[in-house]
């Protein structure tokens, strides 16, 4: 008799694919300034480690929060030792409440009794799945996507995920097209869908969605009668434009208080914006009763720890170190990723007009040996074992193109940032020697440029047309 | 609101009611919430003693934290730690965490075993790590054998979300409820017969809610069936540092399986894995530390990529690797843990006897398993229900009735003694005293009454007791504060 469930001896779990072998080589030889200067330099890991002085700023203001006392010295260890009440702590649902909302500009409100906690993202996910859908249903979900969502949204859950694919003539925007041949492709396989799953700011293109394609998803989910999840785990990090929630769109549609409003779920987390994954932070945010019910109840399996809880509690309801954080964290992204694209620019490769996010998006089509996969693969390997670089392959993100790779900038020093732009920029240069032979140099930087210019004029001209957008 | 399509747009499972939560044992729960007792401020408030709550060392604890200010990242002693800690997210742990761990798991077992930091997974309390073990062992479908009387929430937390079924295995207050492999062939074959696959066998070891160890004898034909059947043994040790008797001793599977190791038995070391948690030991519940331990290679690896799931906070893991790595300290801890609950279960349990009321002999745990049986009406649930609410809301004390841990005798009760001061005890001791003096005809002394059986006729229900038809209440409130809302 098999004595280990199906999830075990399948790979379901999604863990043998490139995305974390390149982590696996990172491990074997990491990038160390002074230890290891030869090292491979890790971008493949979306963290955001630029803002840690501000936090500690404020452990150091404040010791009561960081010693276990209230402001009246009163000790609490004992009562947040013995809580684990899976409501969570309601100062804490009451200040990330707040803090959801002025990430959002203060523009719409969230409700803390419809906020769920979950161990980080990763169980917020799972946890919705397990709640709106079961073995045998789809949930769509636009290409490229996070590799993470094959594990979290499937594994345990037995859900299957039929992609929305986009592509990069229209710089990977969803169109209503894509979203109607997902449906049908997953009828096709015979699977009931269930919803459809956007992030938004997306990973890996770290680009918010466009007041447009937010109207096109309620409307398609308004007519297939299925659920809407918005992970909006990157909200806090859009440094370009003013970000447009899930939320500010059904407020705007005078949709709130609907049946639709009751389908359209977000998840968010503090493990990008405040750059706190380790202390396994997420919340799911619904209007459905029902959901918040069972959600509460799964919380259960992963409760966010009473310590953790009362720390960010006390962070987050300090509306001055929000708002300075807030403000902050987008101003130093902002830069970062000015750096990278400019970084990139000199070597010659273009990124993807991103307004968010701790990644780019970046176009190394040029560099392929030939438009598939396997080329893309090959050009990776290069790129980790070569140029000491180790970034993700847009295949493992599940994109439909060969040649995409995002890049991550804010997990490191700028001095190892600029490191890695000049290692890419030889490597390049020495590979364009090598393609000399075939075409001229001149040829190469006209072709490149229209690439380039085609990329900027497709979203500009975009802008145009969507003059509320900004 | 249209109802029915709501449901259809959820899942079963969210649909559903399989998380137990509905159950109408919970009606205690909102006795307490609406009117809990405080000493001071309302004295006659209802006694919480449906929570197996440990309580009795926090002291200890906070003490150590105001001289370990280096043990916080926060603190300005810890801080240069913060950044490193708060990115860390490896699902294998922080190493000093996983060390700290193994180590005192290895204390409180009398450091007769020995604990690898490599299996060490984590998980979202015990609650995460016994569904989590569920997932790894069996698909939906296949079933886990639970002897009874067994913790409540193994409904929710085994078979919910993963679809695996349990089924009991009975014991009986005969052989003090022991597990008998009779017990086990025949709920084995019963399952077979009616073509369920049956994956393990699943148990606390102390138990909750006997308080009581396995002895060797029976932790033997344990291990002995699951390897006859090549079915899995989880054992959950979540109690194991609550044993508070020197005798009988708390024997691990973990020692087994080493002894086996040495002694040349042929056993199948993937077949066994253990639970453990700070929750009940040191008083922790809400800091979420799950932890699994696998000598199954493949569940170790598969566990910890679902311990995705359910990390424990860097932050938490980063305090406790500083707290367990104070041997001085875990040592000192563990010996005044036992005392404290050895002295609270003396007094409990003396108080109860004084009384005419014996409890099963036990040896750790944070409650007793009462023997209520000679105050039933009869010897059925709905006499148990019964009694339970005139406790709950004449007595006001809140227990838990056997039938919630699905003891196949009516007339047991598990009642908490850990989770509140030592007045709040003997006010608790006071008013069951009352209550028992006012409704029995108490014969013999409390000496007498250890004969077995002698007790049980003096303690007849006198009939002016009007007591029981006041409060023979029919359909109950739903409470939402379950005691199953504590993870």
């Amino acid at each position: 008799m098999k004595q280990l469930s199906t999830k075990v001896t399948s790979n379901a779990h999604g863990q043998d694919s490139s995305y974390f072998l390149g982590w696996q080589e990172y491990e074997k030889n990491p990038y160390d300034e002074t230890k290891n200067p030869q090292g491979i330099i890790q971008m493949g890991l979306a963290e955001n480690q630029l803002c840690f002085d501000l936090i500690e700023e404020w452990l150091a203001k404040n010791p009561d929060a960081a010693s276990f006392k209230r402001s009246d010295g009163q000790s609490v260890f004992r009562e947040l030792a013995l809580f684990q009440d899976y409501h969570g702590l309601p100062e804490f649902k009451k200040a990330l409440a707040e803090f959801m909302e002025e990430i959002r500009g203060n523009r719409v409100t969230f409700d803390p009794s419809k906020i769920v906690l979950a161990a980080g993202s990763t169980s917020a996910n799972e946890t919705l799945m397990f709640c709106i859908a079961q073995p045998g249903d789809a949930i769509l979900l636009p290409t490229p996507y996070y590799p993470g969502f094959d594990r979290d949204l499937k594994w345990r859950t037995g859900v299957e995920i039929v992609p929305i694919l986009c592509s990069s003539a229209n710089g990977f925007q969803i169109t209503e097209s894509a979203l109607q041949q997902a449906y049908q492709q997953a009828h096709k396989l015979d699977l009931r869908v269930k919803g459809v799953l956007v992030t938004n700011p997306s990973n890996p293109l770290g680009t918010t969605l466009t007041r447009r394609e937010l109207n096109l998803l309620l409307d398609f989910i308004t007519s297939k009668n299925i659920h809407l999840i918005s992970d909006e785990i990157y909200s806090g990090t859009v440094f370009g434009s003013e970000f447009v929630s899930v939320m500010d769109v059904l407020k705007d549609k005078k949709l709130e208080n609907t049946e639709v409003s009751k389908r359209v779920h977000v998840v968010y987390s503090l493990s990008k914006d405040l750059g706190l994954p380790g202390f396994r932070v997420g919340a799911i945010y619904s209007n459905d009763e029902m959901v918040v019910s069972a959600a509460t109840k799964m919380s259960s399996f992963g409760l966010v720890s009473s310590q953790t809880q009362y720390l960010l509690s006390a962070m987050l309801s300090d509306k001055k170190f929000t708002r300075t954080y807030i403000d902050e964290n987008q101003k130093r992204l902002r830069i970062r990723q000015k750096r990278l694209a400019s970084g990139l620019e000199a070597a010659g490769i273009t990124c993807l007009r991103s307004n968010a996010g701790l990644f780019g998006w970046v176009d190394m089509r040029h560099l392929l040996d030939t438009n598939t996969f396997e080329a893309e693969f090959e050009l990776w390997k290069k790129i980790v074992y070569e140029v000491k670089l180790n970034i993700s392959p847009g295949s493992s993100c599940h994109c439909t193109e060969p040649g995409w790779f995002r890049v991550c900038f804010a997990n490191m020093s700028e001095e190892t940032l600029a490191l890695a732009m000049k290692r890419l920029k030889e490597y390049v240069e020495s590979t364009d020697s090598g393609r000399l032979m075939s075409r001229s140099s001149h040829e190469r930087l006209k072709s490149l440029r229209k690439k380039t210019v085609s990329n900027w004029v497709f979203r500009v001209s975009w802008t145009d047309r969507e003059p509320d957008e900004r | 609101m249209a109802a029915a399509s709501d449901k259809n747009l959820l899942s079963k499972i969210a649909g559903g009611d399989q998380h137990g939560e509905d159950s109408p044992y919970f009606d205690g729960w909102k006795a307490y919430e609406d009117d809990p007792f405080h000493p001071t401020r309302n004295p006659h408030g209802v006694i919480q003693m449906g929570l197996a709550e440990n309580q009795l060392c926090s002291d200890l604890i906070k003490e150590w934290i105001k001289v370990n200010p280096h043990a916080s990242i926060c603190t300005s002693e810890g801080v240069h730690d913060f950044s490193h800690v708060a990115v860390f997210q490896d699902y294998h742990g922080l190493p000093e965490f996983r060390q700290a761990i193994a180590r005192f798991m290895g204390k409180a077992r009398g450091g007769r075993v020995r604990f690898e930091p490599e299996r060490v997974v984590m998980s979202g309390g015990a609650t995460g790590a016994n569904e989590t073990l569920m997932f790894c062992l069996a698909d939906p479908g296949d079933a886990f054998l639970v002897p009874t009387p067994y913790y409540a929430a193994f409904d929710r937390d085994l078979r919910w979300r993963t679809g695996v079924r349990i089924i009991p295995v009975e014991c009986y207050s005969s052989n003090d409820f022991r597990i008998t492999r009779q017990a086990l062939e025949s709920s084995y074959l019963k399952a077979r017969e009616s073509g369920t696959k049956v994956k393990g066998l699943i148990l606390s070891n102390p138990s909750n809610p006997l308080g009581t160890t396995l002895d060797g004898s029976t932790l033997e034909t344990l291990v002995g069936f699951v390897n006859d059947k090549q079915i899995h043994l989880v054992c959950d040790e979540i109690y194991a540092a609550t044993v508070f008797s020197a005798a009988p001793k708390f024997t691990s599977v973990a020692e087994i399986v080493q002894d086996m190791d040495h002694h040349g038995h042929i056993i199948n070391r993937d077949l066994i894995h253990i639970v453990c948690s700070l929750s009940k030991d040191m008083g922790l519940p809400g800091f979420r530390v799950g932890i699994i331990y696998s000598f199954n290679d493949a569940v170790v690896s598969a566990a910890r990529k679902m311990s995705s799931f359910g990390l424990v906070s860097s932050q938490t893991q980063s305090f406790l690797a500083a707290l367990l790595s104070d041997e001085r300290f875990v040592d000192d801890f563990m010996v005044q843990s036992s005392k404290r609950l050895a002295n609270r279960h003396g007094v409990f349990t003396k108080g109860l006897e004084e009384m005419g009321i014996s409890c099963l002999t036990s040896n750790a745990g944070l409650f007793v398993w009462m023997d209520l049986r000679p105050m039933l009406k009869d010897q059925s649930f709905e006499s148990e229900m019964a009694l339970w609410n005139v406790i709950v809301n004449k007595v006001r004390i809140n227990v838990s009735p056997g039938s919630s841990f699905h003891c196949s005798e009516p007339g047991w009760f598990r009642v908490c003694f850990a989770n509140m001061d030592e007045e709040t005890l003997h006010v608790g001791l006071r008013r069951i005293r009352e209550f028992v003096l006012g409704n029995r005809n108490i014969k013999k002394t409390a000496a007498d009454n250890k004969t077995r059986g002698g007790w049980q006729r003096n303690l007849r229900l006198s009939p002016s007791s009007r007591i029981y038809e006041e409060h023979a209440l029919s359909p109950r409130l739903l409470s939402p504060h379950s005691p199953l809302l504590r993870a």
